[in-house]
């Protein structure tokens, strides 16, 4: 099955040298290396040929689960299309030997990658390279060999994919993250929540804590070694602080009529800010967790919750119903009145920096749908990117280009659901899970 | 910006469930989650006859247990006032009862900001039930949000029910 040059291709080129027209494909040969450039226009996904990673000794089924991976990584975003194994008129037989891109150039592929595995004892190693088929080149940066043991093999395959994806959209990667939820059970009036951690992808799922407990809205630390989240695991909700990896608990000392939620780390990890109620009325308060004092930042009669930090640490951004209705405000991080930055119809809330520093992302409830957004930081371009009964939430991938949320279907069955879409409001999807889940948020760039 | 009391620091959660656990939906609450173990056990508490005027049920179901709000609203309602002036005179009388009130929101709203607007809710009865001379001592608020509606259906009818703050009674005289 050979393909002619789609269309789509062509635009695809066009995008990346800047020129309007199809150009056709000897000039392609000089051209330069494939590109992807994200942004508003409709772009038809890129073909790409992944065959699977060769054995070079003791891989067995590692090396079909790990190509896997690495097709589906880049296949999840929209923006490539996998040309499967059934189309490829070449087989690769050796890591190091010779391509013979004549034969993936006749079936369309932009980009080749090859791979192989080897296994010794627990060590694994893996090995990619992936090819310009149209200039015969190696990509620039894009081979490179990871080794480590046998039960990180899924984060080694996404690591090759955050390589791939990296090298030819110039997007920072976010495949090698993990992803904190709330894992519900139960029926709607009784549900039963349990925090859970998974590939961003929704595989390998570990749950962090029993169903004894309600717990909310988990966020992971910057260095991804922590996760603070409400729990009402000592009969009131109190923020909790939990150990990855010991998965101990500490829980803030209760202020005598106080119930402490919504908890954020700051851009360093050693402060917190969260929100504060006493006798009814909400007010936004940091931490240092390094044992410094409490600070009150806001100060105010209305409701003032769901901080997030500036990625640079030196604003967040806030929900408040000062005017009557929740909006979305923007205050130093030493506190004050902030300045709201919402402007259009409906309710906003939980706004959430993004990591690029370039947008905040928003919960917005108007006309009887909620919707996820995202507006830039002074509250122009505001942009919804979903709507359905119930979407709440949303989370930023570590590039700054994808948010996940929670999706809810409504009546006395309904469920939560992880979904995530990007920036640019395409690529919806569901993230597969086990069971109903919610309140996703994700984790920083794996080392 | 004022610096609040510096008592707030992190310390070991083990062992804090243990009493006076006032969640009635945890593990040691209706139903059971599974899995609890030990901690946050169950808590008993003898309703008695609803024809005895000083039992918990007859508080819950002929003085009334709880107050219904308008949407986004924590503005008492005539009715709620009435329900909870009745309330009052109830604990008033009855001095060996202590209340935690729990507030909750319907689902028309965000997790964290239903949990403030439940707080505010809760804090509402509070301040009304202590302006009837019920001692602040015996009263206690909890915030659920929206994390457990009474009724389930995504229609008004049962949102309704739902924006509500519920009075709940144990044995004590302080909470």
């Amino acid at each position: 099955m050979i393909r002619p040059m789609s269309k789509a291709f062509g635009v695809l080129l066009a995008l990346a040298l800047g020129v309007a027209t199809l150009v056709a494909a000897p000039v392609l040969a000089q051209s330069s290396p494939p590109r992807i450039v994200i942004g508003q226009g409709v772009i038809e996904p890129m073909p790409i040929a992944i065959p699977t990673f060769i054995d070079e000794g003791g891989a067995g089924d590692y090396a079909r689960e790990i190509s896997r991976v690495v097709i589906s990584d880049p296949e999840r975003t929209g923006f490539f299309r996998n040309i499967g194994e059934e189309a490829h008129i070449s087989r690769i037989t050796s890591f190091d030997g010779g391509v013979a891109f004549e034969d993936w150039k006749a079936i369309n592929a932009q980009v080749l990658v090859t791979g192989a595995v080897s296994v010794a004892g627990d060590r694994i190693t893996v090995k990619f390279r992936a090819y310009d088929v149209f200039n015969g080149t190696t990509l620039e940066g894009a081979a490179l060999q990871f080794a480590g043991t046998t039960q990180g093999w899924r984060r080694m395959a996404h690591k090759v994919a955050d390589v791939i994806y990296s090298t030819i959209t110039g997007e920072g990667g976010y495949f090698d993250s993990r992803v904190v939820f709330v894992s519900e059970s139960g029926p709607k009036n009784q549900r039963l929540k349990r925090l859970a951690v998974m590939d961003y992808d929704g595989a390998n799922v570990a749950y962090l804590t029993d169903s004894a407990s309600i717990v909310l809205a988990p966020r992971f630390s910057p260095q991804g070694d922590r996760i603070i989240y409400t729990s009402y695991e000592t009969g009131f909700p109190r923020i909790t602080l939990l150990d990855v990896g010991s998965l101990n608990r500490q829980t803030l000392e209760e202020q005598p009529g106080t119930m402490t939620f919504a908890p954020r780390f700051s851009p360093d990890g050693g402060t917190i800010v969260f929100s504060l109620e006493r006798g009814g009325n909400t007010d936004i308060y940091s931490l240092s967790l390094g044992g410094g004092g409490l600070t009150q930042l806001t100060n105010a009669p209305s409701i003032e919750t769901a901080p997030s930090f500036s990625p640079d640490g030196s604003q967040i951004v806030f929900e408040s119903d000062r005017t009557g209705t929740p909006q979305i405000y923007v205050m130093p991080a030493s506190g004050g009145e902030g300045a709201r930055i919402s402007g259009g119809e409906g309710r906003y809330g939980t706004p959430v920096w993004s990591p690029r520093g370039d947008y905040i992302a928003f919960t917005k409830q108007n006309a009887g749908r909620f919707h996820i957004g995202v507006m830039r930081t002074d509250g122009s371009e505001e942009r919804l990117l979903t709507a359905s009964f119930l979407d709440e939430g949303p989370t930023w991938a570590p590039n700054g280009r994808v948010l996940m949320f929670t999706r809810e279907t409504s009546g006395g069955g309904g469920q939560a659901s992880l979904w995530s879409v990007d920036i640019t409001g395409r690529n919806l999807k569901q993230i597969p899970t086990e069971g109903p889940a919610s309140d996703p948020a994700w984790s920083p760039l794996l080392p | 910006m004022s610096l609040a009391a510096k008592s707030l620091l992190l310390i070991a959660v083990l062992g804090l469930a243990a009493c006076n656990n006032p969640d009635r939906y945890g593990a040691g609450g209706a139903g059971g989650a599974g899995g609890a173990g030990g901690a946050g056990g169950i808590d008993t508490t003898g309703l008695g006859d609803p024809n005895n005027p000083t039992s918990i049920a007859y508080f819950n179901q002929t003085v009334g247990d709880r107050v219904l709000f308008q949407v986004d609203q924590s503005t008492l309602t005539p009715e709620g006032r009435g329900v909870l002036t009745a309330q009052a005179n109830w604990l008033n009388q009855n001095p060996g009862y202590a209340a935690i009130i729990e507030g909750h929101a319907d689902e028309q709203g965000t997790r964290e900001y239903n949990l403030a607007l439940g707080a505010r809710r809760a804090a509402a009865v509070q301040n009304f039930l202590i302006s009837q001379g019920v001692a602040a001592n015996r009263l206690r608020t909890i915030s659920y949000g929206k994390e457990r509606p009474l009724e389930v259906c995504s229609e008004e009818a049962c949102y309704a029910k739902n924006r509500r703050a519920v009075t709940v009674l144990s044995a004590g005289a302080g909470v």
